[in-house]
């Protein structure tokens, strides 16, 4: 059964990501990181580069696998985690805690899950 | 028996395994300071006793068609002739600089020109070039002169590459890196083509589709007219991807079937050797009104002479620095040659024997993906075998590798889960492929038996399974 | 009955017998319903003998002359010691595929990783792959690379004074990516890196050089990566590998990308190919750098072991994603360029580096004293142009060596197809070659001067 938690919002690309007013903080789902197996290397965006909603912002890959990850909104990057740089396997431990990027000045999109949303998404993926 | 060390380490300063004719003119003034290099690079330094060892050894630590069976699908590993070996020795081939005067490489050029004329009777195609370096090169040309097709048309909105989902990896990368975007069709429960979701995917943004026939599950598309009919009636052209033309040489031809571009594996199917990877070939042959976009230099044969046109006007330009890889394309005309009209066909058709027997014999215990006949190789599903015992189809694959086998292709085509490719190729005999296949069927019995053991092989190799995590996470890519 | 094909009449009919069949045919039964199946033999020769394929070659061998060669432009003449022939022809190194099952493998994994090592060693960068196709389609890749790696940036600045092929495997390369390329002029033979900064916008995502040039001469790059990167580009430069002994490698240039043809290390003229490309690259491209790549690692019980690693690169996985299609590459070559490397040692190849140099600075001054040639002077590694003062008087020195079995130098204008090319030539002149063969060449183009 694939963790999730509730509370954040997700996308059907397996990113969840926390909303605070302008501001947007994006990772992996359980989900996500079970199918990809052990990461051995994540790929993360420039600081203050800008980025449209699903366009292609990092990259998460394992020894078999690569995985594209899409900006769920639009907007700037704030920050990155850098301790990923070094331990990729951070996400495979605790995706939920282990944010990948953050956004700033972004602009909501209309196909955000909720907790339960995504839920019955994972349901339709069996 | 363990790895060896680097050769690196085995240095000994001062130690020297070459010696030059003594520089007989006097030496060039120094290099401007601003240029010359700042350090010495870390080479060997070794004995040519020591060189010939080493490297000796480490030949023997690889598993070659030459050592034994190797029944990868989709690689066509069949016999490499050592007559060919000889052939590309001749020094008449050797010593011969690409740039000399045409009147002094005639031989060279009509090897090219023959060559061109052979693949062109056995894919049906009106011309083609050698110049591609292996089967993805050949994928990116032809695309590009699909590319170039539709530019020169002024149909610039023609910018989708259609492919089915089991698709090799080579195809969608080929189309991305000429500029195309790739739309999946997808496969109907005989594991074809679906015609509906095909016919819903011909939009006029089509440039056209890359096929392989057979496909990648080693089975024939018995709608491939229909299918061209429908893509060349949406205004686009096919692609064939000629990586299993060993299923069909003689037997039928890829401009019967409606395809306008395609490529040949010279080191799959025209039995030039793997190396390890390489040098290969991949030729693309096409329809005559592509012609005029054929890299240069093109072969011409005129008043008795051939010779190079780098003239063409309309021409997608250069894919490699030269011609192509001359000495691999000599190795594959002998074979064209040595073969003929009827070793071709005879070769096809035990290819395909072969598939079907060893496909017969496996069912015996194992799960198919597709059960009917095959042509050149077939697909096994291991999904069951997992779920009963926890045994996959890398397992398997590991515990080949303890009795003397190279294991099939893994994990490939993507549509069929835990999936093991067999092509045994028509160089292997009747007795090989019994004592392989009874060893697989005794697998099975194992997996059932003790999976745990299979989950931990294999055991009698050098090294045991290796840690590609740590490779990857941590990679060390040097000495 | 061919020798390739094992089957006897008896094993055929087991083997129909067991399959359930009564002929082949049956077996094509999809041809026919698909309306495929020929009826009649392909239009080419039956099979014949070996014997009689060695005749055939061997005639179409025969029809080619050889020559003492001159000639370089990307492929050289240089000596190949006896051991490189005889160990690629092991049959382990010959007949083995891909490595993928890395357990059955070590051996060629192992010598993948040493020509890696080989090939980071003397480019002074810290990640090599294991080959690309040649020169050209290196020289592709890493416009690629370079590209792709700039987020909004969609042009490159080449200079003028690479080599013309690998120009046009680049620029054909680019047609119909949506990206340019803008070239760096050239002045008295090199590049004018005095117009580089003008030719730089906000679009530009690297710069390509090359030394030696395609004259052969020697750049001066002091200077060159601090432009580059004070923009944030990234800086590719192209050399032949032997010249690295003795000129600044490129990460001593501070290049981000070093690439090049490793013809010179120990391979055969052989009309062009096989050859192969080299790639190296500085850390921060590690994971998107194309071609294969062996890293080392240990096994389930400690040992050292070798592996493809870094996969998530390449086709097979990223498919549309993967920045190359590349996956045969040229691996037998590498094998044959690191047994060279390994058997001649640095110390070996710069001896073969400086005998050639030494060798064309010989030629070089005697072709000087001819009255009809006009030859720059410039730093240049074994290669320089010879400039007449017409085609015509060009035609006559090239065709009086030829006589006499010398291959005397490349026509540039078959290179780059300008006129102003017509009346050069390009001499090359390897460590293979001998004084008396060069007093030859002097004797016999001397006597021209009386035309």
């Amino acid at each position: 059964m694939s963790k999730i938690i509730d509370g954040l919002l997700y996308t059907k690309d397996h990113e969840w990501l926390k909303i605070e007013g302008t501001e947007a903080t994006v990772g992996i789902s359980d989900y996500a990181q079970s199918s990809l197996g052990e990461i051995v290397y994540v790929e993360l965006p420039v600081v203050d580069d800008e980025f449209s909603a699903k366009e292609e912002i990092a990259n998460v890959e394992s020894v078999k696998a690569a995985s594209a990850i899409y900006s769920p909104v639009s907007g700037t990057v704030s920050e990155v985690n850098e301790d990923l740089s070094d331990n990729p396997e951070l996400l495979n431990e605790d995706c939920y805690s282990n944010f990948i990027f953050k956004l700033k000045d972004i602009k909501k999109e209309e196909d955000l899950l909720d907790a339960d949303a995504y839920r019955e998404f994972l349901k339709t993926l069996d | 028996m363990t790895n060896e060390k680097l050769l690196i380490n085995k240095s000994v300063k001062g130690r020297n395994a070459y010696n030059f004719p003594p520089l007989d003119v006097k030496p060039a003034k120094a290099l401007n300071e601003k240029l010359k290099r700042l350090d010495e690079a870390i080479l060997p330094e070794v004995s040519e006793l020591d060189l010939v060892r080493h490297f000796s050894k480490l030949s023997t630590m690889a598993f070659g068609v030459d050592f034994g069976f190797y029944p990868l699908g989709s690689c066509t590993m069949k016999y490499n002739p050592k007559v060919n070996e000889r052939l590309t020795s001749f020094d008449g081939f050797t010593n011969i600089h690409p740039l000399q005067d045409e009147d002094t490489v005639q031989g060279c050029l009509k090897i090219y020109y023959e060559m061109i004329k052979d693949l062109c009777e056995i894919s049906g195609m009106d011309w083609g070039t050698l110049q591609p370096c292996a089967g993805a090169h050949g994928e990116y040309t032809g695309l590009k002169i699909i590319r170039s097709y539709f530019m020169d048309k002024n149909e610039p909105q023609r910018n989708i590459i259609l492919i089915p989902e089991s698709a090799h990896g080579t195809n969608p990368a080929s189309a991305h890196m000429n500029g195309f975007d790739i739309r999946i069709v997808k496969s109907n429960e005989r594991g074809l083509v679906d015609l509906e979701d095909l016919k819903k995917n011909l939009k006029s943004d089509v440039a056209g589709i890359m096929l392989t026939n057979p496909n990648t599950l080693g089975l024939f598309e018995v709608d491939i007219l229909k299918i061209s009919k429908l893509v060349h009636q949406a205004g686009g052209l096919l692609y064939y991807d000629g990586a299993n033309m060993n299923a069909i040489m003689g037997k039928a031809r890829p401009r019967d079937m409606g395809f306008d571009v395609v490529h040949f594996n010279l080191h799959k199917t025209f039995s030039t050797p793997h190396g390890g990877g390489g040098p290969g070939s991949g030729p693309v042959l096409f329809v005559d009104k592509l012609k005029k976009f054929v890299p240069v230099p093109d072969v011409i044969f005129e008043n008795g002479r051939y010779s190079l046109d780098w003239e063409k006007e309309d021409s997608l330009g250069k894919v490699s620095s030269f011609y192509g890889n001359f000495l691999v394309i000599v190795k594959a005309y002998a074979y064209i040659l040595s073969m003929g009209c009827d070793g071709l066909k005879s070769a096809s058709e035990h290819a395909v024997l072969n598939a079907n027997y060893m496909r017969v014999k496996l069912m015996q215990k194992y799960k198919v993906a597709y059960d009917r006949i095959c042509m050149h190789e077939f697909v096994l599903s291991l999904q069951d075998l997992k779920n009963s015992t926890g045994v996959s189809a890398l397992d398997i694959s590991k515990s080949l590798l303890d009795r003397g086998y190279h294991p099939p292709t893994m994990y490939f085509p993507m549509i069929v889960h835990e999936a093991l490719m067999f092509e045994p190729t028509e160089t292997e005999s009747l007795q090989v492929m019994d004592e392989c296949c009874n060893v697989i069927l005794d697998l099975y019995e194992k997996a059932k038996a003790n999976p745990e053991e299979l989950k931990k092989a294999p055991f009698k190799t050098v090294i045991g399974r290796v840690d590609e995590v740590l490779a990857a996470r941590n990679p060390v890519l040097k000495g | 009955m061919y020798s390739y094909i094992p089957h006897t009449s008896g094993d055929e009919e087991k083997m129909l017998d067991t399959i359930g069949v009564n002929s082949i045919d049956e077996l094509f039964v999809d041809l026919k319903e698909g309306g495929c199946l020929l009826k009649d033999y392909l239009k080419i020769n039956e099979g014949i003998s070996e014997e009689e394929v060695i005749r055939k070659i061997k005639r179409l061998a025969n029809m080619n002359e050889q020559g003492t060669s001159f000639l370089g432009a990307g492929v050289y003449d240089h000596i190949i010691p006896s051991a490189v022939l005889s160990l690629a022809s092991l049959p382990g190194f010959v007949t083995s595929y891909t490595p993928y099952q890395a357990e059955i493998s070590q051996g060629i994994l192992q010598a993948f990783f040493e020509f890696q090592t080989m090939i980071c060693n003397l480019t002074s960068l810290p990640v090599s792959n294991a080959t690309l196709y040649d020169g050209g389609s290196a020289a592709a890749e890493a416009a690629s690379l370079i590209l792709s790696s700039k987020r909004a940036c969609n042009e490159i600045i080449v200079s003028s004074t690479v080599s013309p092929f690998y120009l046009e495997c680049i620029k054909t390369w680019i047609t119909g990516t949506g990206n340019n390329l803008v070239l760096l002029p050239e002045k008295d033979g090199v590049s004018d890196f005095d117009c580089l900064e003008s030719l730089i916008t906000d679009k530009t995502a690297g710069v390509m050089v090359q030394t030696p040039n395609k004259y052969g001469f020697f750049e001066d790059l002091t200077g060159v990566s601090s432009i580059v990167h004070s923009f944030k580009g990234l800086f590719a430069i192209s050399s032949d590998p032997l010249s690295l002994t003795i000129q600044k490698s490129q990460g001593q240039w501070g290049a981000d990308i070093a690439i090049g043809d490793t013809q010179s290390l120990g391979i055969p003229m052989a009309f062009g190919g096989p050859t192969a490309g080299y790639m190296a690259v500085n850390s921060s491209l590690m994971r998107k750098i194309p071609g294969r790549i062996v890293g080392q690692t240990v096994d389930n019980q400690g040992k050292v072991a070798y592996v493809l690693t870094l996969q998530a690169r390449e086709q097979h996985i990223k498919r549309e994603r993967a920045t190359s299609n590349i996956c045969s590459n040229e691996a037998l070559i590498s094998i044959m360029n690191v047994i060279y490397t390994s058997q001649l040692g640095f110390k070996g190849m710069r001896e073969a580096a400086l005998q050639s140099r030494s060798k064309a600075q010989y030629l070089l001054e005697g072709l000087d004293k001819l009255s009809f040639v006009n030859i720059k002077k410039r730093d240049f590694f074994l290669e320089f142009p010879v400039e007449f003062d017409s085609k015509e008087r060009m035609e006559k020195f090239l065709l009086a060596l030829k006589k006499k079995g010398i291959f005397g130098g490349v026509r540039l204008y078959q290179l780059t197809k300008k006129k102003e090319d017509e009346a050069t030539i390009l001499v090359a002149v390897t460590e293979k070659r001998t004084k008396e063969e060069m007093d030859e060449y002097l004797e016999i183009v001397g006597g021209l001067e009386n035309d």
